[in-house]
């Protein structure tokens, strides 16, 4: 498939799915509400479907393609299928400073989770960035990323252990499994220019991404700035995976999944994968959300649960043909 | 003019000499093979050249310039390599692969060489196969078709025709030969002998990370340094054909 018919096709599913995301929701509207609400911006279903559902839509949709950008970024650059957006442990630096954020009681503050989350992942990118332009091997990075991420999931831990009160933990709990219910247009602007940045550096590092393809020796001989392009797919991914967990907490599988969902009709190019991913990292977490809002239980399903309940089987599934394929 | 020199090149691994003293240099129309024991340092003394690995002492040049003041655009203009390392990462196209020897030139332009490129190892028809759908040997030819889409006036392989059928060996020799024929300088690794008397104008004989011997492959594999480079007892012979290398391991 041409990867321009491939980007097309994305965006119309996309947009189906922002339609679905505005008309499905816990509150059933009828077609007359939903007209009521295109021309009466005073009516009640104007406020669900446009100050409800359509920013949390975008939410999922903004969330979901960063992670979907993050996780090729880092299967490209680590040459790794299994890497996704938190393998250098990001996403778990980002879980710390929100959760020592709520553990101090700040969650009422607006803002200040959101900022804690990004901050932590931003000093834990800045780490790992340095990192990525001293060693140039994926193992290196692979395995100071596996220490790092256990390190920072035992310092949430302790988090944890020091929580002042069950409410509290709770409240760490629930922010860490991810959602991006209540969302305003607020909370995605707070973390649009990480997004911009972040997706900027990565389109940036795209061409060394193709270059690592042939290893790294190749790469250094191409007359590439490796070192450089390496350092801004780090810096990169870890901000739009920093942003992302500031907005929705962690998520799991869609930064994993994304890229393997187009990387055939890509070519396998880990250049080219980029801009498919993110549009397929959109459409999954937005339809994730969407199951969220209308599988009918007590509580509202956590999004971090539905993509992993929904997108681990879908993985295995995705592992099982390419093994098959391999096998010939 | 001198493409590639190497002076006096130590090269440490730890407490280990991985090169000592260590020198050669290839000229524009020189095919140099570089001949060793595995561990004599063959790989080492190529990445010490290119600036690839680090000179405790010593120096490296390129066209005549230290390869450390060499920018990273002005060094690929200057050499195309080819590693032993054949593992790529992701089932792009054949062709995408070559292309990205040319990766610096207008896509079409690109392209074309690649296409070229596939044509001179034998490969037409499978441009838009995956590379990882393909043999190992088919593999290693696409990455030739890289290096050669480069048209870089030094080409540095290691080890270009390990686990190639005795055809794709001769094939890929021959057209180091053509690199060599249209002004390029060629240094090749190699492991058979008998190959690389026939295939380079010069060799280099490295034993334990020295020079042992740089001098056309007559000169270069006698007895004498087949036995200290090797640990083999034989000679290389003239014939009708060529030259051919009778030998057999040393009885202790």
């Amino acid at each position: 498939m041409r990867p321009l018919v491939l980007n097309l096709l994305l965006v119309g599913l996309i947009l189906a799915l922002t339609v679905a995301g505005l008309l499905l929701g816990e509150t059933a509207l009828t077609h007359a509400q939903i007209r009521q609400a295109l021309h009466d911006p005073a009516s009640g279903a104007h406020e669900v479907l446009f100050a409800i559902r359509l920013p949390r839509t975008a939410a999922a949709l903004v969330v979901g393609a960063a992670l979907g950008l993050a996780g090729a970024v880092m299967q490209g650059l680590l040459r790794n299928p299994l890497a996704d957006p938190g393998v250098l442990g990001v996403s778990g630096g980002a879980g710390l400073g929100a959760a020592l954020a709520i553990s101090l009681g700040l969650a009422a503050t607006p803002g200040a989770v959101e900022g804690a989350a990004l901050g932590a992942a931003v000093l834990v990118g800045a780490g790992l960035t340095w990192l990525a332009a001293r060693f140039r091997e994926p193992e290196t990075l692979i395995l100071f990323g596996v220490a790092l991420s256990a390190f920072l999931g035992a310092l949430t831990s302790l988090v944890f252990n020091f929580s002042p009160s069950p409410v509290t933990l709770a409240e760490v709990f629930a922010w860490l499994l991810g959602s991006v219910a209540n969302r305003d247009w607020g909370d995605i602007g707070r973390e649009l220019p990480a997004l911009i940045v972040g997706a900027g550096l990565c389109a940036y590092a795209s061409r060394g991404l193709v270059m690592l393809t042939l290893g790294e020796e190749t790469a250094a001989l191409s007359g590439l700035p490796m070192t450089r392009l390496r350092a801004a797919a780090v810096a990169g991914a870890s901000l739009l995976t920093g942003a992302s967990v500031a907005m929705a907490g962690i998520v799991g599988f869609v930064g994993l999944a994304a890229p393997h969902l187009v990387r055939a009709a890509a070519g396998g190019d880990p250049g080219r994968v980029l801009l498919p991913s993110a549009l397929a990292g959109a459409c999954l977490l937005c339809a994730a959300d969407i199951a969220a809002r209308v599988i009918p239980t007590d509580l509202e399903l956590k999004l971090g649960v539905v993509t992993a309940l929904f997108g681990a089987p879908l993985f295995a599934l995705i592992a099982w043909r390419a093994a098959r394929s391999w096998r010939g | 003019m001198t493409a590639l020199k190497l002076d006096r090149a130590e090269v440490r691994r730890g407490a280990r000499a991985v090169l000592a003293e260590a020198g050669f240099s290839v000229s524009a129309g020189e095919v140099v093979g570089v001949v060793g024991a595995n561990g004599a340092g063959k790989t080492t003394l190529l990445r010490a050249a290119l600036g690839l690995a680090h000179l405790e002492s010593g120096t490296a040049e390129l066209s005549g310039r230290d390869v450390r003041r060499l920018s990273d655009p002005e060094r690929a203009r200057l050499v195309g390599y080819l590693p032993q390392e054949r593992h790529v990462g992701w089932n792009m196209s054949a062709w995408r692969v070559a292309s990205l020897g040319a990766f610096r030139l207008p896509p079409a332009v690109a392209r074309d060489r690649a296409m070229a490129a596939l044509a001179r190892v034998g490969l037409s028809g499978l441009e838009d196969r995956g590379v990882l759908e393909m043999s190992g040997g088919e593999r290693a030819r696409v990455l030739l078709a890289r290096l050669l889409a480069a048209e870089a006036p030094l080409l540095v392989a290691d080890e270009p025709v390990a686990g190639l059928d005795p055809d794709a060996q001769l094939l890929t020799l021959d057209l180091f030969r053509e690199e060599a024929d249209r002004g390029a300088a060629v240094v090749l690794t190699l492991h058979d002998l008998g190959l690389a008397a026939r295939a380079c104008d010069r060799l280099v004989v490295l034993a334990k990370g020295r020079v042992a011997a740089d001098a056309p492959p007559a000169q270069a594999l006698s007895p004498e340094i087949l036995a200290e480079a090797f640990g083999l007892e034989g000679r290389l012979q003239t014939t009708s054909d060529g030259l051919v290398l009778t030998a057999r391991r040393r009885r202790l």
